[in-house]
């Protein structure tokens, strides 16, 4: 139904408008990240995305 | 009593008391919101709730988070809203639930997508807990990020491309994720005092997780 496309959409909107104050305070007040910092994030996502692929290789078994 | 780093001790020993008191509110919190968003859930689910009331229940969380919350948040009112928001998102989460239940392996997507959220959360969770980083310096790149996906998904409604609603669910997980170790490092460093926001925002990681990891394995089981 056209009109769901439109209210779904228009959430999404709504989202970004709530959203968007916070985006803007975090692009300029975010602190720098230190050395090592980046490596301390990326370890557990890089578990993260192997931990859904194998999920998701189970479930397509 | 004068001795200055006696003081400095009481300080820093105060600090990770209150800390500690954030963390253990909101954690209680958080878990008495996610079952009852979940008995909201299944209620919606046996009720056969349609996209419509489901969309209204959004629209509503929504208005909840971004006008009552904010002005709640200080006073009791504030667990009585987050109570409020959490219920309304479960209970729009029944035509999601419903449209996998019918599916073949639905009910396996749908405690298998439970269960890997549980897991995502406790070890993020952990892991920032343990490891005591300052996860502050992802704020930019995770709202970007956020922003990136909202756009994404706004044009995903409109162009009909499996892969790229495939895509956004994989960036869902990614972010959101990056938005535990992030939201549960600010407690620790104590850049959120308040456990009704710091409960607010780990639910709304923990909701998306769960939907996006839904889809994901939904798709791979050919649903």
């Amino acid at each position: 139904m056209d009109w769901m496309k439109f209210a779904y959409a228009a959430l999404i909107v709504a989202l970004l408008i709530f959203i968007f104050p916070a985006a803007k305070y975090w692009l300029k007040n975010s602190p720098k990240a230190e050395r090592g910092d980046w490596q301390a994030f990326l370890l557990p996502i890089s578990l993260v995305i192997l931990f859904v692929v194998g999920l998701m290789w189970i479930v397509g078994q | 009593m004068n001795d200055p780093r006696l003081q400095m001790g009481s300080v820093s020993q105060a600090s990770v008391l209150a800390t500690n008191k954030v963390l253990r509110n909101t954690y209680a919190l958080l878990s008495v919101t996610l079952i009852f968003s979940a008995l909201m859930a299944a209620l919606s689910t046996v009720l056969h709730v349609g996209h419509g009331t489901s969309l209204i229940c959004s629209f509503a969380a929504l208005a909840l988070i971004w006008f009552v919350l904010p002005r709640t948040a200080e006073s009791a009112a504030g667990i009585a809203v987050v109570f409020a928001f959490t219920g309304l998102l479960g209970f729009g989460l029944g035509p999601v639930l419903n449209f996998y239940l019918n599916m073949t392996h639905g009910a396996q997507a749908i405690a298998t997508s439970l269960g890997g959220t549980a897991v995502v959360f406790i070890g993020l969770s952990g892991y920032a807990l343990t490891t005591q980083r300052d996860f502050s310096f992802l704020g930019g790149f995770l709202f970007a990020g956020l922003m990136v996906v909202l756009l994404a998904a706004l044009a995903g409604i409109f162009l009909n491309m499996p892969g790229l609603w495939l895509a956004i669910n994989a960036a869902v997980i990614l972010i959101f994720s990056g938005f535990i170790l992030f939201d549960t490092s600010r407690i620790i460093h104590g850049g959120v005092t308040n456990y009704i926001i710091a409960t607010t925002s780990i639910y709304l990681s923990i909701y998306n997780i769960f939907i996006s990891l839904l889809h994901l394995l939904g798709a791979a089981g050919n649903d």
